[in-house]
């Protein structure tokens, strides 16, 4: 317990995973769609105002886990309740809170039916999400990991598109089945160690074979939900069909708990066995990166354009983290942290054409730049950052992770170029065909230009947009500590094992 | 006082055989006594919870083990008079005589978990059986099908059958061991010729493994649940499973644990029950067939926690069982309350649902998702603590348990796609012209009640597992 540091005062991690579940539980006995809104972005906000101590108080300069709680639970499998945040999760935490109010906010007018329900699910999803990223006890993180699939799936399967029912049974399915085999492995490790509590897994001597089962059974569960190629099948469907607020959790949060699995589970828990299976998940990566970004380039519908360039993004968050060194892994958090801005922000744009033109075809949305010019300003801000345009959030990632790759792996970065280049063909399509379209747009006039509300929502985007692209130094501070600690045990252990080999 | 809740239930039992000689009554009137002896058996089980009490020449036997079981089963029978108050498809007539046996049913289960003696155990159990027995055929005949009928033979004919198998078996127990008395069984059992020792308590658990649905002893289950009356399944499906378990705890204990065959049994036996329930359940289109399948798995993830053969692991079976009656519970809760003329409901018949009735659509969600085993609930944290004991049981290097437990956690991949397309009938699909449903208050604050402790029991097991280990330590 000395990786810890006990939080006294306020529980505030507690206060920001129970809030919104309250929030939720009062709502239940309120009725009024108009209330639910209000009330809604109110929890949320206040979930988001809270979460603002939690950089202030948090001290960079350690890599301990830091406002630690901890509760017996179930005393028989010494199970506890334990919260702490680290350089890793922090950004997660804030990403999630801050993203929340404005998926109300884009849900204002485009969620009509079953208002009140929409809400409920939404911040149940709030809760749990915030949870998977404070849970350091791993039968809470897996109760938390689990418990997701039902608001997600509710929200895809009653407010989602025309394929619904099939996108949300696919991706509950597919989920759920990747995360069995983590169970059991959790199970194994409790059985090695006596504890479900993480810390006390990492660093411990494994047997070679055991770590390799367990890395594989992580890995499933976790590329599953990156989703890495070629396990990525459901994002599309999933992405496509699910209402804005829907699409944008899933790409800015959800995605973003397989590779937070990936540095917070495989790297300290199964070292040697990541050593061992690194080469071939950054080449799965290189895969994702390529595929991702020629299958965008096809694309005919916007949010599959999205879904499919998230393949490729995601890409490069694996494989900056399995590059292992610093650059690499600051790289791929920051990236994580990119992609959920900018991507979040580009499902909201797709979302707000959806609202007025009732598609999301590409030829449809041709040449609304005319009539929408704020909205275009917006869209193109953020697909510029999409492909990592310098001075834009998503370059300080990719070119982390690139500079990493290159440092360690010139092959592979040089496999991993056409991947950026192809981004920037994409979204430059999309964009060019959105803005200006060609000789045959159909008649857009009836289009109204973005108001105030949707402006609020998209302003505070584009904020971080530059905010980390031209001073990433403090979010990279936030973290530093925690990934240079994590990458001297993994490099320490190494020379241990090598070590232990030559004697 | 020790068995006020059996005297209880025979109190209602007679009032209803009382009733049953009047020509003239009204519906309401037995509806509410009913549901009075139902809250009442309840109430006397909560009062009785802490006695201890040893009667009838030491072959009954009152203590916190039995009388969490006969909270429980005074539990269930309250929550299945409830929902099943209604009686859509018994014929007037032959009301007094259905609670009449269904009260000496409950009555027969309370006294199994109390029985620690060859002759007493059959004894209850054949009450509580033959009752439900009759039960089955009561429903009133529809389109001149006789399915009821064909259900009701089936029961019997099966049920004596497994009788037989645990006669055999006594008989065995008794020659090997020249006791009756569970409590010298054990201590003869020791000393008892291997094969014969083995065959007799392997022949005395298919009895219950019968009751419990077990495979191979489950071929009697997705006709009766179809046959039955709606609120009879709910009934057959639910309680008895309880004694079962009782029972088979007992019996287990009564082998040494060293005995690997037993254990290797008792893993082939929960692995296939596992599986075949579960893929049978996927191609229905009944649901109670479908709850009757899945309820096969169910057993076999109970089997997980006897193949331990520690008191831990026994203590998580009844958590597990307790929590696996009440997601049930509120399963055939929905159901009875969908179905309109105590008609059998397909699947399809529950589309749209959360529009129809958005109260039973949750409680329906909620028990689903909880017999698949999703977090937050009862049924997650049941199966989570059975595969943590089983793996326990045999360390982590014995791949033989490691293979069980991810095979079982396998199994709850395959459940997940049936639970989840009724739920997704019931939530995505466009009610159409589907009747709308109406539901009385008290069904509903009962779906709440359920739904409170599926989550409750699931987010705060510590306690619960707690007493449930205190409980199975004081009958080792």
């Amino acid at each position: 317990m000395d990786n810890l540091i006990i939080n006294e005062g306020f529980p505030l991690l507690s206060f920001l995973i129970f809030f919104p579940l309250a929030g939720a539980v009062v709502m239940l006995f309120f009725s009024g769609d108009s209330f639910a809104r209000y009330w809604t972005l109110a929890v949320t906000s206040i979930t988001a105002l809270f979460s603002i101590p939690l950089v202030s108080g948090f001290d960079p300069s350690t890599a301990k886990f830091q406002f630690v709680e901890a509760h017996n639970w179930i005393p028989r499998f010494n199970i506890s309740y334990i919260l702490g945040v680290d350089g890793i999760s922090i950004l997660l935490v804030m990403l999630t809170t801050l993203i929340m109010p404005f998926c109300v906010l884009a849900s204002w007018r485009y969620i009509q039916k079953r208002v009140t329900p929409f809400m409920i699910c939404l911040l149940i999803m709030e809760t749990s999400m915030i949870g998977v990223f404070v849970a350091l006890d791993f039968v809470l993180f897996y109760i938390l990991w689990e418990f997701m699939l039902i608001p997600m799936y509710l929200l895809i399967a009653i407010w989602g598109g025309p394929r619904k029912v099939y996108a949300s049974i696919k991706f509950f399915l597919y989920t759920l089945v990747g995360s069995l085999l983590l169970l059991v492995a959790i199970i194994a490790l409790y059985l090695e160690n006596g504890t479900f509590f993480i810390p006390a897994m990492m660093w411990q001597n494994y047997t070679i074979t055991f770590q390799v089962l367990a890395f594989l059974a992580f890995f499933l569960a976790f590329a599953i939900k990156v989703p890495m190629f070629p396990f990525h099948t459901w994002l599309p469907a999933a992405h496509v069909e699910a209402p804005t607020a829907g699409s944008v959790i899933l790409a800015s949060i959800l995605l973003k708990m397989g590779t937070y699995g990936f540095l917070r589970f495989c790297l300290p828990i199964t070292p040697d066995a990541t050593f061992l299976l690194a080469p071939y998940v950054l080449w799965l990566s290189i895969a994702g990166i390529l595929y991702g970004g020629f299958t965008a380039l096809a694309q005919n519908d916007m949010k599959k354009l999205i879904a499919y360039s998230s393949v490729g993004h995601m890409g490069f968050v694996t494989l900056g983290i399995f590059i292992l060194n610093p650059q690499g892994l600051q790289g791929a958090i920051m990236q994580m942290i990119n992609h959920g801005v900018t991507t979040g922000a580009l499902f909201l744009c797709v979302g707000m054409i959806y609202e007025r033109t009732h598609s999301r075809e590409l030829a449809v949305a041709a040449g609304v730049g005319k009539y929408m010019p704020w909205y275009v300003t917006f869209l193109a801000f953020f697909s510029l950052s999409s492909f990592g345009f310098p001075g834009t959030n998503s370059f300080i990632g990719e070119f982390l992770v690139l500079a990493g790759t290159f440092r360690d792996n010139i092959p592979l970065a040089l496999a991993a170029i056409p991947g950026a280049v192809l981004a920037a063909a994409y979204m430059l399509r999309l964009l060019q065909r959105v803005v200006w379209g060609g000789t045959n747009n159909p008649d857009q006039s009836y289009l109204v230009d973005l108001n105030f509300r949707e402006i609020i929502t998209l302003a505070p985007f584009l904020l971080f947009v530059f905010w980390i692209g031209l001073k990433p130094q403090p979010f990279i501070d936030l973290m530093n500590t925690s990934v240079v600690s994590l990458l001297d045990q993994l490099h320490s252990w190494q020379q241990q094992g090598v070590a232990m080999t030559l004697r | 006082m020790a068995i006020l809740p059996e005297l209880t239930l025979l109190t209602g039992a007679l009032a209803f055989f009382v009733l049953s000689l009047y020509r003239q009554l009204e519906s309401n009137q037995l509806k509410n006594t009913a549901v009075f002896f139902g809250f009442l058996t309840f109430i006397t089980t909560l009062i009785a919870v802490n006695d201890q009490a040893t009667i009838f020449f030491d072959s009954y036997k009152i203590d916190l083990y039995s009388q969490l079981f006969k909270l429980m089963i005074g539990l269930g029978l309250a929550i299945a008079l409830v929902f099943g108050r209604h009686l859509k498809d018994i014929e007037e007539s032959v009301r007094p005589e259905y609670y009449l046996f269904l009260f000496l049913s409950a009555l027969g289960l309370m006294m199994l978990v109390s029985s620690v003696e060859l002759i007493t155990i059959f004894v209850s159990l054949e009450l509580s059986s033959f009752a439900l027995y009759l039960l089955v055929p009561m429903r009133s005949d529809q389109k001149g099908l006789r399915v009821q009928m064909e259900a009701g033979i089936k029961y019997i004919l099966f049920g004596v059958m497994a009788t037989g198998f645990m006669l055999f078996g006594m008989s065995y127990i008794f020659g090997l061991t020249g006791s009756t008395y569970l409590h010298e069984i054990v201590a003869g059992l020791q000393n008892a010729p291997q094969p014969a020792a083995l065959f007799a308590v392997l022949m005395v658990m298919a009895g219950f493994f019968f009751k419990l649905a077990v495979f191979p002893m489950h071929f009697w289950v997705p006709d009766i649940y179809q046959g039955a009356a709606n609120e009879t399944t709910g009934f057959i499906a639910t309680v008895p499973k309880l004694g079962a378990v009782a029972l088979l705890i007992r019996i287990v204990s009564l082998s040494s644990g060293e005995d690997m065959f037993l254990i290797y049994m008792l893993m082939i036996l929960a692995l296939s029950s596992m599986f075949y329930g579960n893929l049978s359940a996927l191609v229905q289109t009944d649901l109670k067939r479908l709850l009757g399948y899945s309820g096969i798995a169910h057993a076999g993830f109970i089997l997980l926690g006897l193949l331990t053969m520690d008191p831990g692991g026994y203590a998580i079976a009844m958590y597990y069982i307790a929590g696996y009656v009440i997601m049930n519970l509120a399963c055939f809760l929905v159901l009875c309350n969908v179905s309109q003329q105590g008609e059998n409901l397909a699947v399809e018949d529950l589309r749209g649902l959360h529009q129809r009735q958005p109260v039973l659509a949750f409680v329906l969600a909620v028990g689903l998702f909880a017999l698949a085993g999703i977090p937050p609930f009862v049924g997650f944290m049941g199966k989570f603590m059975l595969l943590t004991g089983a793996l326990e049981a045999g360390g982590t290097q014995n791949l033989i348990y490691l293979a069980v437990v991810t095979l079982a956690a396998i199994n709850t991949g395959i459940a997940i796609y049936y639970y989840l397309s009724v739920v997704r009938t019931a939530y995505t699909v466009d009610p159409g012209d589907s009747p709308a449903v109406t539901v009385d208050g008290l069904n509903k604050a009962v779906g709440i009640v359920l739904v409170v402790l599926i989550i409750l029991m699931g987010a705060l097991p510590a306690k619960i597992v707690a007493i449930a280990d205190t409980a199975v330590k004081s009958i080792m």
